[in-house]
Formats: structure tokens, sequence, C-alpha cells
């Protein structure tokens, strides 16, 4: 049985595909025709040539569980996330503009300190930040960038606004599952690649290169690029391998790496060592140099801090960089865009309490039932509050921790994320979905057309990570025009 | 290219060269106890001590050195580091960090070898479903070789492989002419008769059998066998060839002077060996011995001219 669009019901909440029952939006005209044109049997077809093409891409990620590594294969929806291009135009834009803004006040933290100056952020903020390192103080990486990648991961509510949820500046992941969710859809759907004007993302893995090259202390020359791993045990293994690969980058782990006694990097090869010029590291901070921060780090190097202080090497993105990757300094990028750009934001934060404030406290802990509440510092989805969905001993628990470290929780209220339609085991059903688009900061800054859209898979869930259960989808960007 | 791929490459091709020799030896001893009249009792423990060298392990882990336990040693045991699961696994596990410079089938090959090891070694440790059990291993890990032999470009991380699988297999096939035949005997009454039944089961264990009839045009004596297994340089599996393309693996890389040297000198002592003496005069022990200790010593070389000075993995 062919799809019947009018069988479809997403209400109450807000569809990325379909406008009301039956309707769908115009830049997603050509693929819901479509669909509809198939009969069932040609869209099992589908579903499965999707399947096989990601487990013969070896399209995977990492689970620890029963003491072993196991590689899943990634879940994947076939039916594409539309975004038209005019709207898309607005919200690169806005993600610009906001990560420009982000790196001003990254580089002013650790210098001038102008912000705190002119009251805008209070400066203790700073000083409680987990993320905040006083070993960078002083430091002024190639062009005043900190944040080189950033992911931020966008949300529409039930009226279609797209609010920016938070943004991903240590080591955000999934760009790698952009691209190829991008490479299956092109297999399954190839037909509407032709009749469809879906804007690109394969520029993606050059930029990021030229993005890296960029930074390197040697820029005449052509430079050694390396992604720095953790290794297989983590779950975004796959991606740097992946990263690695298609730049043509040496794939590392801190033991190939050491700093010589010239502050110079070296990786040791089997013809002896070899100067890296730029890390692209996808270590957190705390692992990076044991001997500027974690001393019992086995992953990290000791002396890259002090070869990057010297400008030895570049590192994307820098130490320190992850200072403004606080759901409380969140709070104040809409101000950061307004003081370093004089600009108004183009994309809105969602409305933000902070429990640090002793009036916003006392209307958090009152209305802890209808809000999110979430530690300044995770990310994962992890140790978060859905008041909706709590019981009241959470809801008590959650209460004792706000009081007890008011500084490390935000609230927010309780979203009602749009949704797409998805084929799920009960048929065609609206799940609800994010995107993380992908930002890359140099001298240029790039957007990525879309980004990767992660689904809840489970019928009324929020919650998309894969590492609880998320799924993906491709993101298109169509030009309606065309 | 990055010292730790190349010491990855290689282990993995140690450890799979090392369950496949494991698996063979496993089949063609128990394809002799078949044949064996039942007065002639056959050491088990005499296979355990050829095929991994670890027989303290498993005195620590076993009191009874029977079929079944020497058998559970050999194919599914995680205390020996040498049983062929051990030994996929950690193949595997080198595989997976190095998935981005072997082609993807090979990495698939390699996950499903060991998953199949894993799943299946219960059906291994019966007797009836050993041979199946083991042919499939033998299968498998010959796949993984053809594979990286075919599709893979002969380049540094090529050599490593094909380094670590010859270097591999001259110590197991050195160890199996060593401890041979004679030490498979637990009670040496009568052993004349059988003589040549096991020197066909160590031929056999080195798939060598075929091989051998087409070049050794005499009645099977201990001799000549240990004289092929050692020197024939066209059989791949005899320990001359494997050094001869260790050699030519090790030729290609850079800094090559020391491991270099040290191949080249082992590769000149067997053979220059007069097999003939050394039988005859019960020297062959000590020469075995000897070599071993040159194939260490290629391999302790090779660590410390390529691989990461800080981690260098255990040789066991």
């Amino acid at each position: 049985m062919p799809i019947d669009w009018k069988a479809y019901d997403p209400s109450p909440f807000y569809d990325e595909l379909i406008e009301a029952r039956g309707r769908p939006r115009a830049a997603a005209r050509r693929i819901t025709d479509y669909l509809s044109s198939l009969d069932d049997a040609e869209i099992q077809a589908r579903k499965l040539a999707a399947e096989h093409a990601i487990v013969e891409m070896g399209i995977s990620f990492t689970v620890y569980a029963e003491g072993e590594n196991i590689d899943r294969a990634w879940p994947f929806d076939i039916i594409p996330r539309v975004i038209a291009r005019r709207e898309w135009a607005r919200i690169e834009a806005g993600l610009v503009q906001r990560m420009t803004a982000l790196n001003c006040f990254i580089d002013d933290v650790y210098n001038a300190q102008r912000i705190f100056a002119d009251g805008v952020v209070p400066e203790y903020v700073i000083a409680e930040s987990k993320n905040f390192r006083k070993q960078c103080l002083g430091a002024s990486p190639p062009h005043r960038v900190w944040a080189h990648v950033c992911g931020s991961d966008l949300v529409r509510d039930r009226d279609g606004t797209v609010y920016v949820l938070e943004d991903n500046l240590r080591v955000p992941s999934g760009v790698s599952y952009m691209l190829e969710n991008r490479q299956v859809t092109k297999r399954v759907f190839p037909e509407l690649f032709e009749s469809t004007s879906i804007l690109p993302v394969d520029e993606y893995t050059s930029q990021l290169f030229d993005m890296l090259a960029a930074i390197s202390p040697r820029p005449q020359d052509y430079p050694s690029v390396a992604v720095l791993t953790p290794g297989i045990y983590n779950s975004a293994y796959f991606e740097h391998a992946f990263l690695a690969q298609r730049m043509g980058a040496h794939l590392v782990e801190g033991a190939d790496l050491c700093v010589g006694d010239d502050d110079c990097v070296y990786m040791r090869t089997i013809s002896g060592l070899e100067r890296v010029d730029v890390i692209y590291r996808r270590i957190d901070d705390d692992f990076l140099d044991p001997e500027a921060f974690r001393s019992d780090s086995l992953l990290g190097v000791p002396g890259l801090m002090r070869a990057w202080r010297r400008g030895k090497v570049g590192l994307a993105n820098a130490p320190g960089a992850g200072v403004a990757d606080d759901k409380v300094i969140y709070t104040y990028v809409p101000a950061m865009i307004e003081y370093y750009l004089d600009q108004d934001s183009i994309i809105p934060n969602v409305p933000t309490f902070r429990c640090v404030d002793a009036k916003e406290r006392a209307h958090v802990l009152e209305r802890l039932e209808e809000l999110v509440v979430k530690p300044a510092n995770e990310s994962g989805g992890y140790g978060m509050l859905v008041g909706p969905q709590s019981t009241k001993k959470q809801r008590a628990e959650f209460a004792q921790l706000i009081e007890k470290d008011p500084r490390n929780y935000i609230a927010q209220p309780t979203l009602g994320l749009s949704v797409a339609p998805t084929l799920c085991d009960e048929g065609l059903e609206p799940r609800h979905l994010d995107l993380r688009p992908f930002i890359l900061q140099g001298v240029r800054t790039d957007v990525t057309a879309g980004g990767l859209t992660r689904v809840a898979m489970r019928k009324g869930s929020l919650v998309v990570n894969s590492s609880q259960g998320g799924g993906s989808k491709d993101t298109w960007i169509v030009d309606e025009e065309d | 290219m990055l010292s730790r791929v190349a010491e990855r490459l290689y282990w993995m091709a140690r450890y799979i060269e090392r369950a496949e020799n494991t698996a063979r030896m496993t089949m063609a001893f128990n394809t002799l106890a078949l044949d064996m009249p039942r007065t002639v009792e056959l050491s088990w423990r005499g296979l355990v001590l050829a095929a991994t060298g670890a027989d303290a392990i498993f005195d620590e882990h076993y009191q009874r050195e029977d079929e079944r336990n020497c058998v559970k040693f050999l194919i599914a045991d995680s205390y020996n580091p040498g049983s062929i699961l051990s030994s996929l696994r950690a193949a595997r596990e080198n595989m997976r960090t190095t998935r981005d410079l072997v082609p993807s089938e090979a990495w698939e090959i390699a996950n499903e070898l060991y998953l199949f090891a894993r799943d299946n070694a219960d059906a291994g440790l019966t007797k009836r479903g050993r041979f199946d059990y083991l042919t499939s291993v033998v299968r498998r890990c010959q796949m993984l070789t053809g594979l990286l032999a075919g599709c893979m470009s002969h380049d540094a991380a090529y050599d490593f492989i094909r380094l670590g699988r010859n270097l591999e297999r001259a110590d197991m096939t050195s160890r199996q002419i060593d401890v041979g035949a004679i030490r498979l005997l637990a009670r040496r009454d009568d052993p004349e008769p059988y003589e040549g039944l096991l020197w066909i089961s160590v031929l056999r264990s080195q798939s060598a059998f075929q091989m051998y009839r087409q070049h050794v045009r005499r009645r099977i004596n201990g001799v000549d066998v240990v004289r092929f297994l050692l020197q024939d340089v066209p059989f791949p599996r005899a320990v001359a060839h494997a050094l001869s393309r260790a050699e030519a693996a090790i030729e290609c890389l850079p800094r090559n002077g020391i491991p270099l040297r040290l191949v080249i000198q082992a590769r000149r002592h067997v053979l220059d060996a007069d097999v003939d003496g050394l039988v005859r005069d019960e020297g062959l022990h000590g020469f075995i011995d000897q070599m071993q200790r040159e194939i260490a010593g290629i391999h302790n070389a090779i660590a410390a001219t390529w691989f990461p000075a800080d981690r260098v993995q255990d040789a066991a």
C-alpha cells in the first residue's frame, strides 16, 4: 500500500515536510509525491538497500558494552528532512554571526577581558566555569580564532521558530555521518537528485583541510596535518578515521607524538621523527597535555601546550575554546553578538533561566515539573531532568543539586520539538528531531549545507543522541526557485 | 608511516599466521592419533609444546594432560595467549586500529573469523566437530592473507604484514621440527614402525606432505623431512623460504641496516646447515635452539628500529 499523506498526522507538532494534513510544504513536495508513487514493497526495498549500503560502507558507531567494543550499524531513516533554501540562508547567516561573536568572546576572555570590565557578562561565570583554562591566558592563536570547528544544535518549536539549543565548541562529532547519510541517500533515491536542486555537502572535508592548513606555523610549505584521536575505544573513532582518510591526514594517538627540545611537535614514523604542523584534536582539553592539565592522562602529548603557546603547532580547536561551550555562558550569546558585532542575533536562544540568579532559581524550583533542567557542562544528553516526564523523587533530587551548585544548572521550557515523517516498525509516523550544522571558522567561515539531522526513533521520545537510541536522516537544503 | 601502525600490522599478520599454524598442527596431530594403534600413547602435551611453547601456562591451569584439556588449551583457552581464539582476537584488535590502511573487506573477514572461532569453539572441542572447525579457521586465515596480497598496495604497510607473517612462520616451522616427531611419543618402547606416520604428520601440520612427495622421491625419513622443512627454498612454509621473504620485506623499508644483517645471517645459517650431520650427532635440537634465538633477535631488531620505543607489544 503506498503512503497516504492524508493519513499522516503530525499534530500538535510542527512537521518539517508537511504543512497540514495531506498538504506537503513546497520544498518537500517532490519527495512526498515521489514517496506516494512507490508501493509498500518498493519502499521496503529502498529501506533494505539503505541498510545494505550502511553495512557495506562500514558506517558504524561504537558502543562499549559487556566488556567489549561493539560496532553498531548507524541507524538511518531513508526519508530526508527538507529545509527550503531561503530559510536556510537566514539560518546560515545566523550561525556565522554566532560563531564570530563566540570567537571574539573566547579571545577576549583570555586576553583583554573587556566584556567583564564593561559589565556585559559577569566575571564570576568564567572563574567558576569547568572549561576555563588559566593556562591559555595571554595566548593569541592565528587569526585570533579559537573555536575552528563548531557543531550548534538547532531545534524548532511548535510555532516553527528555530532556536539554538547549544553550541558544541569542544570536540563536536557527527559530521562524518552527515556525509555518509548523503552517500546512502544518493544510492537509495538517485532519481530525486536528478529532479530536485539539493545543495551538496561533499566539500566539508576539503574545507576542513584548508582551514587546518591555514593555521599551520609553516604556511609556505605543504603542511603536515594529523587527526589526534583518543583511540578505538572512543565512540567517535569511526569519524576520526573517516576524516583523517578523507583529508589525507595521519590518524594519530597521543603516544605517536612527542614534543622536541625545539618545542616542535613530531610524530614517530618508521623513518624516524617527522614534524607535525597542525593537529585536529579530538581529545578534550583535560587530556591534551599531562604537563599542563591532568597529569594522569595517557592520551595526550606532554609539552603540547608549550608547543602551541610558542606558535610551533596549530591546534583546532584551540585549548580553552570550550569556555564558551557552557550552558550558562550560552545565555549570554545574544548579548555578546550585540557587544562585539553591534548586531541583533539572527537565530534566538531558547529562553533560559540561570539558577545562579536567586530570583530565577526560585522560579525554576517552583516549576520543575514544566522545565528541562540541564547541567552547564555536560554533553550527550546526560544528567538532565525532563520535568514533564520526571518522578517526584527525581525532582526532589534535582532541587537539591540545584541548591548545592546553582552555577552549574540552567533550566529551559520544554519545547515541542518539530517532527518529520519517519519509517518506523509501526509504519510511517512523526518522530521528533533536531539539527546539528557544522561551522568552520578560520580566515573564512563555512557552514555545511544542512547538517546532521538526528531523530528520536522511539515514539514520543525527545532524546536524539545515538548513544541513547537516536537515529538520523539526510538533510536536504532544497532550492525551490530552481 | 606511523611506527604504531607498522607495529600493529606486523602483529596482526603474526597472530593470523599463528592461528593458522596452530589449527594445522592440531588437525595433523588429530589425524595421527586416529591412525595410531591403541598400544601407542600419543603425548598431547607434546603437541601443546610444539604449537605454543607455553607448557608452563598449561601446567598452571590443568591437572591432566589428556586430549580434551590439550585441545581446549590450543583452541579456545583465554589463558593461553597463543591459542587460536586468543590469536584471532589479538589479530582483530590490531586490525581494528589500522582499519584505515587495510582494505575494508579485510577488516570484515578478520572480524567474522574471530566471531566464527568464538561462537563455534565448543564444536571445535568435540572429536566430531573438530575437523570442520579447524579447516574453516585455516581457510579463513588464508582468505585474509590472499585478500591482503591481492587487494592492498604493496607499500610499507604491506611490507610489515609480510614481515610479520614470514617471521612467525619461520618460528612455527622451526619449533615443529624441533619438538617434532620424537617428542610426540610419550613412550618410546618401539617407535620404529610408526616413524613414517609421525613424519607424515609433521609434514601435514605444515601442509607440506604433497609438496614433499613431489620433490623428494624417496621413502619418507626423518633427515629428508627436516631438510625439506628447513632448507627447501621453493616451499613457502620452509624456514629458508620464510626467512628469504622476510628479508625481501626488510629490504624495502627505511633504516633497515641491523634487521637486514640479522635476517641474512639467519637465512645463511639455515641453508648452510648440514642436516645429515646434525641428526647423526644429535645436534639438531641445539641447532634449532640457536635458530629460534636468531629469529627472536630479528624481531627485537625490527621492534627497536621501527616500532614506538615506549610501548612495544609483548612477544608472547
